[in-house]
């Protein structure tokens, strides 16, 4: 006696959540089926291997019918075939553009294209997330930058409206598509210790400052495109560290207001001009693409890691950058205060995200 | 020109893409209705086309609105070469030609093509004018209202149950005809679509017509069915019960006024004159069928016994006739009379409902049926069905006679069934013989003194279980004992009923779903030798059945079934019998004895203790079965009922003895030297088979019960929550040395791992019933079985006081959360209103969220979805994710009951009756025969909703799917798959809803559309 044909229809389309995970995470049947077991589902129900195997495919069938209409969630919305509830089609959507933290970190800065997706197989192998849940995940970002980009308004919004995200998972998303499009390298090994969470914190801050959404909010791409004019601009920044009188009153003033505040005073003393050489010439460098790509490398390098091998307090870093942008505003030689802010308001917020181990 | 229709095509959405270089589509709409045909402008370039059409008006006959469908189809404008067809919408206009009902057809419906399937929506508004039409020769029947609810729908009152209306129709079936080798399978299938949509349009004017000529303005429990004879045809037949229905005004004056005054005219008439119209019996013919009639008892008698064509045997009518009076004293002699003379100006008094209202029942027989084997023949004159309509009139007077023997005067909860393979045919009628009060059945003259004498004679709860029969003329051999309950009247030790438990019955503890199941082998056979051998077969299958349904009632310490369908299907090489019904404990009838075993050979002792064993066995099944279903009968002081009861009719030799057990009742036995059923021989194998086959029966998990009536006996504290779905399963059988047991085990096995999955599948909504379950058995090929399952999940609480109060504080925290979201909300919560608004209960989450932490790997990034249970509709309100605020497509709710739990019915707008075919030369690429047909069923569950949406409904009630034919050819990689399925779209309003709406607004008349009726936008 062999099963030719077994399903079951809902009214309501039925929805497991573990399966649904399952599914997601790429498991075939077979292997979904083995780790319900393991899950002591039999046991809590009393059911036998065959009906969780029937249960599994059933499920399975029906998510494979479903994901076509994920892929344009308002679809989902407005279709007729399967009767969802809008707390579980917010559910379905959700975790359908849900990503594994291993996962992003591996594509996160890299062009989304064929050959992005060719390297998918050394990520699976590398991360231990199935090709098949690399492969949704992959093509959710290409299809999340393919849609938004070229499009008006904030990206956030944009996202939100064509894909129906909860905030947090589309400001995300926003920050996949930026770094995408910009190419920040996210993978050298140096930067290994960051999370995609402080990368996305990062990029928010950018996109909220650097952007050209940041001026204009009328513009295509507006959150995608660094202001390249700003970018330009930037190299105005470099007098601070050119300059050597400039260079020297920036230190005294800095080194004045936090004598006896830092507890790596006589260290920060010691690298002042190191570290805003740093700081300064990672601005003046922007205007390259290559450059740009570099950002979190030059950051990491020119400053995170002088601070850390000196064994500074995150409180003494946030001390120091205080400090440092704020004692800007007395160098009377220095003409360039507004660029300075938008430069170094968001580099504050995002060399704070980036230190630590 | 009584009817004007117009039709507007307002816009498209989500369409294919029909154009690959521009990846887009240029589509335009031809409306079709008749022979006429409008066609919309061609909206370039766009996947969602905003057509806007003018309204297209088609001038018809009512009888043509009856008949034909309203034909929308929806096509790719191609400059250089045919156009293509993206597909089609069929609308049945017939809701909007009767009063009461819809006024409008409006909404998107699903584009549907035989091929491909649902291919986006169309918004279409469709509108009737009528014109009243005097001519009283009329060949239309708009006005009457159909309803597929076999029980007086909730919002009317019976004023006279007319009776039985029937009719067929035949065809050829296009997909025979030779033009169906040149044309393309699309085209076959739609001009298939098209011609089942006309022959239903055109029946139903038909019963109508029937049923203005009783004098009666609706039919209740309409069935319609398809039987597709191959070669020989297309047959469409329906039956059903003419009534003359009343609105009731309710209190509450929620429904919306009446249409338009010229309309509800039309009805009144129907109520003025209730003399029903006088049928002459029709002469009695020679009855050729193969009959049985189920007693309530454990034996049953064969009245006659004949082959298809060649041999006929008159069988013994009218056997238990006559006897009227005798021992029901001049009071049943009245009231028999009356119902006599009701009754027998009808040629057939059946009656297709199957839950009455009170009083009406009187007294209930047993289960009638019959069974006629035939040879089908090409029909050759489509317009006189002759000889089908012959077959049906032969195996109904089978029926009616069988009901006499019975004492009785009418069958009840009807229906009619065949099963076809090649050119062979069983027909197959049952229902339930019973005495009804005449007070329904026509103008109620003596009705005063008679309701009042039945009052004071039948003391509710068991006046329906007394025989109707005379004890000392019995039909067949019965124990029979006092009342358990009014100690006054006789009645059997087991009572079998085709129909729901009436409401007033006393039942002991729950019921349960029995179910006999049984195969048989049969030699391949051509014609005449097939028809005989499958003859020949039948009467060992029923008496099997019947055999294994009592086994089963006794093991679960039960004695009464409802709801009995017993389904004979036949194949190629083999017979499949399945009998569904739900067993109760009725209060007012004896406790039923135990199973006896007994073995042939007594002298073996380890045999002994083998029997021994398994009668220990069996005992503790009945004992924990007892327990499970909570049946625990009063224990009846053996006083009362070993102490005759002084009443001078009594007659000392009837006495019972004391012990229960029921073979030792010897005076009434008529079947001289009969076994007793309930001792099980086990003389070989076979028997052995059939007594563990018995203990293998699982009951369901802890928390769900199931059944296959409306209503599970002995609970009634139904929550909101519902879930209706259909299963499907079809297994190969090894072709390699069958036997009957090899086959029985496997079917056995499909079923109970089929009710497993069901089981597995809902946990998340324990406590929970399966009500209506309803089994379809088919033999599409030699070795495959399919059984289809179509049932309604309801949950119910276990302790309600408690949730009420929990409910009420969840509700005010959701409030007081959403407070500020109010305004925003408010149009959202209108038309969601057909959610159910019930938080789940706490138990039931916590449940939830220990399952879904039951360790699965790979932690995805926290993604912060609130939890909701896996079937809830409700927890819209304090859904806290906004980007699906805008949704717009409103719920619709499915069930194959009359009702909706915690709501009230208030609007019928008329009938669903849908044909489709779907067909795919791509099975692998569609995830194969599973794929295929779970897309298709999930299309069939939209169409349908959608239709109710756009009549301004939110429920399907009566829902039931009548055919699922699937067909596959694996080596070709083709399947195809016809459904039908049929209900009533209503409107309905959550009983919380409706105390609100009429403290809030005692006098505005309350659209429906501020109750979900506006489900699209």
């Amino acid at each position: 006696m062999t099963s030719e044909l077994d399903i079951f229809v809902g009214n309501t389309t039925l929805i497991d959540e573990d399966v649904y995970r399952l599914w997601l995470d790429g498991y075939s049947v077979s292997d979904a089926v083995a780790l319900r077991v393991r899950s002591g589902i039999l046991e809590q129900t009393g059911a036998t291997a065959a009906v969780l195997q029937s249960d599994t495919m059933d499920h399975y069938r029906t998510f494979h019918m479903l994901e076509r209409l994920l892929h344009a969630p308002p679809k989902l919305l407005h279709q007729l075939i399967f009767q969802i509830p809008p707390s579980r089609q917010a559910l379905l959507i959700e975790r359908y553009y849900a990503f594994d933290e291993a996962f992003v970190r591996e594509v996160l800065g890299k062009k989304l294209s064929k050959g992005t997706k060719k390297d998918l197989d050394d990520i699976s192998t590398k991360t231990g997330i199935t090709l098949k849940s690399c492969r949704r995940q992959f093509d959710n970002f290409k299809r999340v930058f393919k849609v938004v980009e070229e499009m008006r308004g904030s990206l956030v919004d944009n996202i939100q409206q064509h894909f129906l995200l909860s905030d947090r998972l589309a400001r995300d998303y926003a920050a996949i598509v930026f770094f995408a499009n910009n190419r920040f390298e996210t993978g050298k090994k140096k930067l290994q210790y960051l999370s995609f969470g402080d990368f996305a914190f990062c990029a928010e801050l950018m996109i909220q400052n650097w952007t050209l959404g940041a001026v204009d909010s009328q513009v295509d791409d507006m959150d995608m495109d660094l202001d390249k004019e700003f970018l330009q601009d930037l190299k105005e920044l470099k007098v601070l560290v050119a300059d050597k009188d400039l260079l020297d009153l920036h230190k005294s003033l800095v080194c004045t207001a936090l004598r006896g505040k830092l507890g790596v005073f006589s260290e920060m003393e010691a690298n002042f001009k190191n570290l805003s050489r740093g700081l300064v010439n990672v601005a003046a460098k922007l205007t390259h693409n290559k450059d740009v790509r570099d950002l979190f490398v030059d950051l990491v390098e020119k400053f995170v890691e002088p601070c850390r091998s000196d064994h500074w307090p995150l409180s003494d870093v946030r001390l120091f950058l205080n400090q440092y942008s704020a004692s800007v505003h007395s160098l009377d030689g220095f003409r360039h205060q507004a660029l300075w802010d938008r430069y170094m308001g968001t580099l504050h917020g995002c060399l704070l995200r980036l230190y630590h181990d | 020109m009584p009817g004007k229709l117009k039709v507007k095509i307002v816009a498209g959405r989500h369409l294919p893409v029909m154009d690959r270089a521009s990846d887009l589509t240029d589509a335009f709409v031809e409306v079709k209705f008749g022979n006429t045909t409008f066609k919309t402008d061609v909206y370039l370039k766009s996947l969602n086309p905003q057509w806007n059409s003018e309204w297209f008006k088609f001038e018809v006959d009512d009888e043509d609105l009856q008949d034909e469908p309203l034909q929308i189809t929806v096509l790719d404008h191609d400059t250089y070469s045919a156009n293509d067809a993206i597909g089609k919408v069929y609308i049945d206009i017939d809701p909007l030609l009767y009063s009461e009902a819809a006024t409008v057809i409006s909404g998107w419906f699903p584009i549907y093509d035989t091929i491909h399937g649902i291919r986006g929506e169309i918004n279409v508004v469709v509108k009737v004018d009528l014109f009243n039409d005097l001519n009283r020769f009329r060949q239309s029947s708009c006005g009457v209202k159909f309803f597929c609810t076999t029980s007086i729908p909730k919002c009317y009152r019976a004023v006279i149950i007319h009776g039985f209306v029937e009719e067929l129709v035949v065809n050829e079936d296009p997909e025979y005809q030779w033009i169906d080798r040149i044309r393309t399978p699309r085209a076959s299938n739609e001009a298939r679509q098209r011609l089942i949509s006309l022959m239903s349009g055109e029946l139903q004017r038909k019963i109508g017509l029937k049923v203005l000529e009783m004098r009666g303005n609706a039919v209740v429990g309409y069935l319609q069915c398809f039987d597709l004879e191959g070669e020989s045809g297309l047959v469409v037949r329906a039956i059903g019960t003419a009534c003359t229905l009343d609105k009731l005004s309710s209190p509450a004056a929620f429904l919306p006024a009446c249409n338009s005054p010229s309309k509800e005219m039309k009805e009144i008439p129907f109520n003025e004159d209730p003399n029903p119209n006088t049928h002459s019996s029709g002469p009695s013919t020679p009855l050729k069928n193969q009959t049985y009639s189920f007693s309530p008892s454990k034996s049953y008698s064969r009245q006659s016994s004949s082959s298809d064509t060649d041999l006929s045997l008159t069988p013994k009518t009218g056997m238990g006739s006559g006897s009227a009076g005798k021992e029901g004293g001049p009071f049943k002699a009245l009231l028999r009379q009356q119902t006599q003379s009701a009754l027998e100006q009808r040629e057939f008094p059946f009656f297709t409902l199957t839950a009455f209202p009170p009083g009406f029942l009187v007294h209930v027989g047993g289960v009638v049926s019959a069974r006629s084997v035939k040879l089908l023949d090409r029909i050759h004159n489509p317009d006189e069905p002759e000889t089908r309509d012959a077959w049906w009139a032969e195996i109904r007077q089978e029926i009616k006679s069988h009901a006499k023997a019975l004492g009785c005067h009418a069958v009840v909860g009807y229906s009619e069934s065949t099963s076809i393979c090649e050119e062979v045919c069983i027909l197959s009628a049952s229902g339930t013989a019973a005495v009804l009060n005449p007070r329904f059945l026509q103008d109620g003259t003596v009705e005063g003194c008679l309701e009042q004498r039945l009052e004071e004679n039948l003391p509710a709860g068991c006046g329906f279980c007394h025989i109707p029969y005379d004890e000392l003329n019995m039909p067949f051999p019965a124990h029979l004992t006092y009342c358990y309950n009014c100690r006054k009247q006789k009645v059997p030790d087991v009572l079998f009923t085709t129909i729901d438990l009436p409401t007033d019955a006393t039942v002991i503890g729950k019921g349960c779903l029995i179910q006999a199941r049984l195969c048989r082998l049969k030699k391949k056979a051509q014609a005449e030798a097939n028809a005989t051998a499958i003859s020949n077969l039948l009467p060992f299958m029923e008496y099997e059945v019947h055999t294994q349904l009592m086994n089963k009632l006794k093991l679960k310490g039960m004695n009464a079934l409802f709801g009995l369908r017993i389904q004979i299907t036949v194949g190629e090489n083999m017979l499949m019998g399945l009998a569904s019904a739900t067993g109760v404990y009725l209060a007012a009838l004896p406790t039923p004895g135990g199973i006896q075993i007994a073995g042939k050979t007594p002298n073996d002792g380890s045999y002994e203790q083998h029997i021994s064993h398994m009668q220990k066995k069996i005992n503790d099944t009945i004992a924990k079965n007892k327990e499970l279903y909570e049946i625990t009968p009063p224990e009846i002081s053996e006083e009362i009922i070993g102490s005759p009861i002084p009443e001078p009719r009594q007659r000392s030799r009837l006495l019972r003895s004391q012990s229960e057990s029921s073979d030792e009742v010897t005076e009434l036995d008529l079947s001289h030297g009969k076994k007793d059923a309930f001792v099980l021989e086990i003389d070989d194998t076979d028997a052995m088979e059939d007594v563990h086959s018995l203990l293998t029966d699982v009951p369901p998990p802890s928390g769900f019960y199931s059944c296959n009536t409306e209503i599970m006996p002995g609970i009634n504290n139904w929550t909101s929550e519902i879930q209706m779905f259909t299963s499907v399963r079809v297994i190969r059988l090894s072709s390699l040395n069958l036997t009957n047991q090899a086959l029985n085990k496997n079917f056995n096995d499909l079923c109970e791992n089929l009710l497993k999955s069901l089981y597995f599948k809902l946990r998340s909504m324990i406590p929970c019933c399966l009500c209506h379950v309803n089994f379809t058995v088919s033999l599409p090929e030699d070795e495959l079985i399919q059984v289809t399952v179509t049932a309604v999940a309801i949950t119910f609480d276990k302790n309600q006081a408690l949730q009420t109060t929990k409910i009420h504080v969840e509700k005010s925290l959701q409030r007081a959360s959403t407070d500020n979201e109010e305004l925003l909300q408010f149009p959202l919560e209108l038309c969601s209103d057909s959610l159910p608004s019930h938080p789940f209960p706490p138990a039931k989450e916590h449940l939830e969220s220990a399952s879904s932490n039951s360790g699965i790997p790979a932690a995805q990034r926290a993604v912060t979805v609130e939890k909701a249970s896996p079937m809830g509709e409700g927890n819209f309100r304090n859904r806290s994710a906004p980007p699906c605020a805008n949704s717009t497509v409103g719920v619709v709710k499915m069930t194959p009951l009359s009702f909706i739990p915690g709501a009230k019915i208030t609007k019928y707008l008329g009938i669903i009756n849908m044909f489709f075919i779907r067909e795919t030369t791509s099975l692998r690429e569609e995830g194969g025969v599973s794929g295929f047909l779970h897309a298709f069923i999930a299309e069939v569950f939209a169409m349908v909703r959608a239709h109710v949406a756009a009549l301004g409904g939110n429920a399907v009630v009566s829902y039931i799917m009548k055919q699922c034919v699937f067909m596959e050819n694996p080596n070709k990689n083709q399947a195809q798959c016809l459904i039908n399925v049929s209900g009533d779209a209503v409107v309905f309003v959550r009983e919380s809803e409706l105390e609100v709406v009429s403290t809030q607004q005692p006098t505005a008349n309350c659209q429906p559309s501020c109750t979900g009726g506006e489900v699209t936008t």
